[in-house]
């Protein structure tokens, strides 16, 4: 039985963990999420330059390292903990997902390099206004850009709302339907330059001030059938796993949140003295710190079995019954560590007492990020519905 | 970082299995799925003879290295034993104390000739163990023993005292015992670890009556009993109870689960049948259950795969969130029920499945360390918090 890292994604771990201890500092953070594009260009251009993890999945036939989605947990993990701003995630966890997953030879052989040299950022911008509707629906229905065709292409239509580092990124993967469809039906998926005519992008600040949020308006926006990733129309099922990937991707950054306010937690409990000891030694605060421990170790299983699920997706020769769990394992990562991480930066803040209302104390960062990762892609409850729907919808029922 | 075992793990599996299924018929159909936790009063007889059939067939303490009798199965091996025994509805293993805490004990601390007398009753299946441990003072407080143990002109050591939650005493033919052997010590220091035979005059056991209406544990009164053996010195009891009780974890684990998940499926078979499973809240519940059981594997497999992490290793968080899941899972099992949750089996106080492992589950939370000693564990090994301070 080998569920542990190997040698080598143990240096991967020390590696990225030494490089975003030094390079994503509070100071860092707090520097980088002010700046024009809510991360330091310099940061992002040291991590592909010096570390390449932006090419970690991407195929080494594409200008990628080839590795596997365990090694890009472990990163994301990192970063997580450090709350580095960068458009790692959505160019790495969603965009080039979703373009390795749909795109044909001759469009992966356009697009990825780009991606793994680091010279290309991208999204994927999927969700509508509607996506907000009954509390957040992270499906299907979240699609509403419209894709007519017109001129042997197509043409898009329609805003597109919280989209990933939307407005900064160079390259969109867009997701649309065809007029009056419905459900997994009709949907389309195309890349398209960020500066295309009919693109109007905005920035919508957001409350977690470590990742940035865009609005997308597309008017009478034209695309080449060439642009289409997919068969036009039939775009869902792949769009579906990219999806998935994108948890579990996110949840290992939930991991890495969750350990990073248990440990600026205990940090804190064992220095803070009150009636002569420390508020570490009370039992009240350990138990609560023992509840963060537990969540943070069955969510670091719950990812790093994600991950496994998700290498085996992406490979070429993978594992087909492994990979046939993605979509239950990316719902319960993301479920897992969606819970785990508002429960671990609750609590870390509960535990830094007065300090961690200040704006100087880290804590509130974590705070910020855990409830704006929880929603992204669907939160606990949401997960838990669709994990539901496999287990209790199946022929049988009454 | 892999999910699956080796080619040669699976064809052990597969050995596993046919053994089983071939074996596990006959006489001994009638015992498949039973025994288990809750139903532990059930088929004794029967149940012993199974055991000693196990052994025959060489799948007893495969474990215990070969020098002991055992087949020093991998921790991989164990798993798939564990795994398969449970699939297949192997009943519960009336020799699991003997197999996984007495045995290891021995092995680790016994004489050559105490293993010669104590390792082959235990292989065989002929000689069954259970546990002295906790006390009616000695309860999480495990230290806290009273009982007593004093060596005679003869060189033998006698044993008097009151141990308490004794599972499967009254079927044992031997019972591990700690005692204190120095008069005034208190805590851990001065008690020694005894091997005492059940079946002689000072010993008398009483079986207590709990909540389900059946008796599991029992009382055992020791009235200045003849101890067999002691392991080790006297003064080295707790180092060696507390050995013990490292081989207590593991690989039993992941069969255990194979049960949780039997208990699952019962109940989104019951959600199912009348209609909670549209319940969005009842949806919700059975979610959450079926994703703590599977990623319950996933911590086993990391920590039987070694894996040591920076938040305290995944074994000490191990016993807190099966037991934690487990007891949510008997109140899902109520819920889904509503009413019907109510009615028993027959009368005068036969529970049905569910009910025994609403009931039954409560005490998973206690035993072992309960669940408010295990977040002590939690906090002081593994995040390296303040201990509680002693009041003595």
């Amino acid at each position: 039985m080998e569920f542990r890292f190997t040698e080598e994604q143990r240096m991967i771990q020390d590696t990225a963990e030494a490089f975003l201890k030094a390079a994503a500092s509070p100071a860092d953070v707090r520097a980088a999420m002010i700046q024009p594009k809510s991360y330091s260009p310099e940061f992002w251009q040291r991590l592909c330059g010096e570390l390449g993890f932006q090419a970690m999945t991407i195929p080494e036939a594409y200008g990628g390292l080839g590795l596997g989605y365990v090694e890009l947990a472990i990163v994301l993990e990192q970063m997580g903990r450090r709350l580095a701003c960068s458009p790692f995630l959505a160019t790495v966890g969603l965009a080039a997902n979703a373009i390795m997953l749909l795109g044909n030879d001759d469009q992966k052989a356009a697009l990825l390099p780009g991606i793994a040299s680091g010279e290309t950022t991208a999204t994927l911008a999927w969700t509508s206004p509607d996506t907000a509707r009954g509390g957040g629906r992270w499906d299907d229905s979240a699609i509403s850009v419209t894709v007519t065709p017109c001129d042997g292409g197509y043409r898009l239509d329609g805003q597109l709302r919280y989209v990933i580092d939307g407005d900064t990124a160079d390259l969109l993967v867009v997701a649309g339907r065809a007029p009056d469809s419905n459900g997994p039906e009709g949907i389309s998926v195309f890349h398209l330059a960020a500066d295309a005519n009919g693109v109007t992008r905005h920035w919508t600040p957001t409350m977690d001030q470590t990742r940035r949020l865009a609005t997308i308006e597309l008017d009478n926006v034209r695309v080449s059938a060439e642009q289409s990733l997919g068969q036009a129309g039939e775009a869902w099922p792949a769009l579906a796993q990219a999806l998935a990937l994108g948890q579990c991707a996110l949840a290992a950054e939930q991991l890495g949140v969750s350990r990073q306010a248990l440990d600026l937690t205990l940090e804190y409990t064992k220095e803070r003295v009150q009636f002569g000891r420390t508020i570490a030694s009370f039992q009240a605060v350990k138990h609560k710190v023992a509840d963060m421990a537990l969540k943070t170790e069955v969510a670091c299983s719950a990812v790093y079995y994600a991950a496994c699920v998700a290498s085996e997706v992406l490979a070429e020769d993978g594992d087909s019954e492994i990979a046939g769990e993605l979509e239950e394992a990316a719902a319960m990562a993301k479920g897992y560590c969606s819970d785990t991480v508002y429960f671990n930066a609750g609590n870390a803040l509960q535990l830094h007492g007065g300090v961690g209302f200040t704006s100087e104390y880290d804590i509130q960062l974590y705070f910020k990020r855990a409830k704006a990762s929880e929603h992204y892609l669907g939160n606990g409850a949401w997960q838990r519905e669709r994990i539901a729907a496999l287990l209790l919808d199946t022929e049988g029922e009454q | 970082m892999k999910l699956t075992f080796s080619p040669a793990d699976e064809r052990f599996r597969e050995e596993v299995a046919s053994w089983l299924s071939a074996n596990l018929s006959g006489d001994f159909a009638q015992l498949k799925f039973r025994g288990g936790p809750g139903d532990e009063h059930s088929f004794p007889d029967e149940r012993k003879r199974w055991e000693q059939h196990l052994a025959e067939g060489g799948w007893t303490c495969i474990g215990w290295p070969e020098s002991a009798g055992g087949r020093g199965a991998s921790i991989e091996q164990q798993v798939i034993f564990a795994e398969e025994y449970a699939r297949a509805g192997g009943p519960g293993r009336v020799g699991h104390i003997g197999e996984g805490l007495a045995g290891p004990t021995i092995i680790e601390f016994g004489t050559e000739a105490q293993k010669a007398r104590y390792l082959p009753g235990i292989l065989k299946g002929t000689e069954l163990w259970c546990q002295g441990y906790s006390e009616p003072s000695a309860g999480s407080d495990l230290a806290n023993v009273r009982t007593r143990a004093t060596e005679g002109a003869d060189g033998r050591w006698r044993i008097s005292g009151q141990k308490v939650w004794t599972s499967l005493a009254h079927e044992s033919d031997w019972c591990f015992v700690i005692a204190r052997t120095e008069a005034g010590s208190t805590g851990h220091r001065g008690l020694g670890f005894f091997l005492v035979a059940m079946e002689q005059p000072g010993v008398e056991v009483r079986p207590i009556e709990q909540l389900t209406g059946t008796s599991e544990f029992n009382e055992v009164f020791f009235d200045d009993a003849v101890a067999e053996d002691i392991l080790g010195q006297p003064g080295d009891g707790w180092r060696i109870a507390m050995a013990l009780l490292g081989f207590e974890r593991g690989v039993s684990t992941l069969g255990q689960q194979m049960q949780f998940q039997n208990e699952l499926d019962e109940i989104i078979r019951v959600a199912k049948a009348n209609g909670a499973a549209r319940n969005p809240m009842i949806r919700q519940r059975i979610a959450e259950a079926h994703t703590g059981l599977r990623l319950m594997r996933y911590n086993a497999m990391r920590m039987l795969s070694g894996d040591q992490t920076d938040t305290g290793s995944s074994s000490l968080v191990y016993k807190l969130h099966w037991s934690s899941w487990h007891r949510n899972l008997g109140a899902l099992a109520m819920d889904v029920l509503g009413p019907e949750a109510e009615l028993l089996e027959a009368g005068p106080y036969q529970l049905t499945r569910l009910q025994a492992l609403y009931l039954f589950s409560r005490s998973d939370t206690i035993y072992g360390g309960t669940n408010q000693i295990q977040r002590n564990i939690i906090a002081e090994r593994g995040l390296g918090m303040p201990k509680e301070p002693k009041g003595r």
